[in-house]
């Protein structure tokens, strides 16, 4: 099942072996490594190219405090012509947690990155509307990142 | 409502206890409840009106989708930090006398979601009169919380729920900030319209139910 997914990784590599930094697998899924300033190009060369039309999830993961680069944003991506699924992965920094929006590429990638931005603080340049979509807006804080404690820091109160 | 309020100011009080009770039959019996439903706890108040417990039998005939309209907010489900706002503004909007039945788990305490998002209890928003546990509660227990809350009405008075008095209720602050204006345009008409008439204002005007000390 992975020699169909080990042919698309081939041909990103064979396009531009910069763009692979690492390929992991495991259970059947292919996940490609991808450094964070060529996501774009990736993104589109494999939607142009090769017909990975859907973006089923773009979703962000905090590795953890102590752990560089801090977080990694993860593009699962389904061809629905050839039936095959990708799975990206980008690793941004703390210190400049920017990476480029796929916005154009795929539409919806809209919503999921405001979702990511709105639990960790990834910045996606380019996006148009890149503003809070599930807390409050006036809420302070990432809240999925790994130091952001559970309960919050402070109980509700309308004043 | 004002015709009430002046009305029951002036009679004597020998003749507003014989009022109350009819007053609060009256009320109790056809108790309208506002459509207030937010999460799996909105599906068991689907079904305690549906035909296999009929809600509609204690009163409750229709659910009223507009709050001006209804007596009773059944919060039910769990209520995020984002939503708050909007619960007390549809609150604030129904006209007295009106009660709070606060279904299930969440809507009572906060539920499993002891986190950073869910209002850990209805009651730090809305003053509540009926509490009613479970994760969902069951049907029948939603109408054993009618029956509670009209057993609680017939025993109020009539001049505990009156309305606050208009200029006193215009002066109060709007709660929060609704999701519906935020980044748009009209959020910054109206950021700029309370900018310019910035006074300190207290936050809301509790009605007189709220404050009064017997329960």
């Amino acid at each position: 099942m992975t020699e169909t997914l080990q042919q698309f990784v081939e041909a990103i590599r064979s396009h531009n072996a910069e763009w692979v930094a690492e390929v992991s697998e495991g259970h059947g899924e292919v996940t490609v490594l991808v450094p964070a300033d060529a996501i774009f190009e990736v993104c589109s060369f494999l939607k142009k190219g090769h017909d990975f039309d859907l973006l089923a999830d773009l979703v962000g993961a905090d590795r953890g405090p102590e752990e560089d680069p801090r977080f990694e944003v993860n593009y699962h991506l389904f061809s629905t012509r050839h039936f095959q699924r990708l799975r990206l992965k980008a690793l941004v920094s703390e210190d400049e947690p920017r990476i480029e929006s796929v916005v154009s590429v795929w539409r919806t990638a809209d919503w999921h990155e405001r979702e990511t931005y709105d639990m960790f603080g990834v910045v996606f340049e380019g996006h148009p509307d890149l503003r809070r979509i599930l807390l409050p807006s006036d809420f302070d804080g990432h809240a999925l990142r790994k130091d952001y404690p559970l309960r919050g820091y402070e109980p509700y109160s309308m004043n | 409502m004002g015709l009430e309020n002046t009305l029951f100011e002036s009679l004597p009080d020998v003749v507003t206890v014989k009022l109350d009770a009819v007053v609060n039959w009256a009320r109790k019996s056809s108790l309208w409840p506002a459509t207030f439903g937010l999460a799996c706890c909105a599906i068991e108040m689907m079904n305690t009106v549906s035909s296999r417990n009929d809600l509609s039998r204690f009163g409750a005939e229709t659910f009223r989708a507009s709050p001006r309209q209804a007596d009773v907010m059944i919060v039910s489900g769990r209520v995020s930090r984002k939503m708050a706002p909007v619960l007390r503004r549809i609150y604030d909007q129904m006209p007295e006398p009106k009660w709070v039945i606060s279904m299930g788990a969440c809507a009572t305490s906060g539920g499993v979601f002891d986190n950073y998002a869910i209002v850990q209890g209805v009651d730090k928003i809305v003053p509540v009169d009926i509490y009613v546990p479970g994760c969902p509660p069951r049907p029948e227990m939603l109408v054993h919380a009618i029956t509670m809350l009209q057993d609680k009405i017939m025993k109020e008075s009539v001049n505990d729920r009156r309305d606050t008095f208009e200029a006193e209720s215009r002066e109060s602050q709007v709660p929060g900030t609704l999701p519906v204006t935020e980044g748009t345009a009209l959020e910054k008409e109206t950021e700029i319209e309370v900018a310019q008439q910035q006074v300190s204002r207290p936050y809301t005007i509790p009605s007189r139910h709220e404050r009064r000390k017997s329960s």
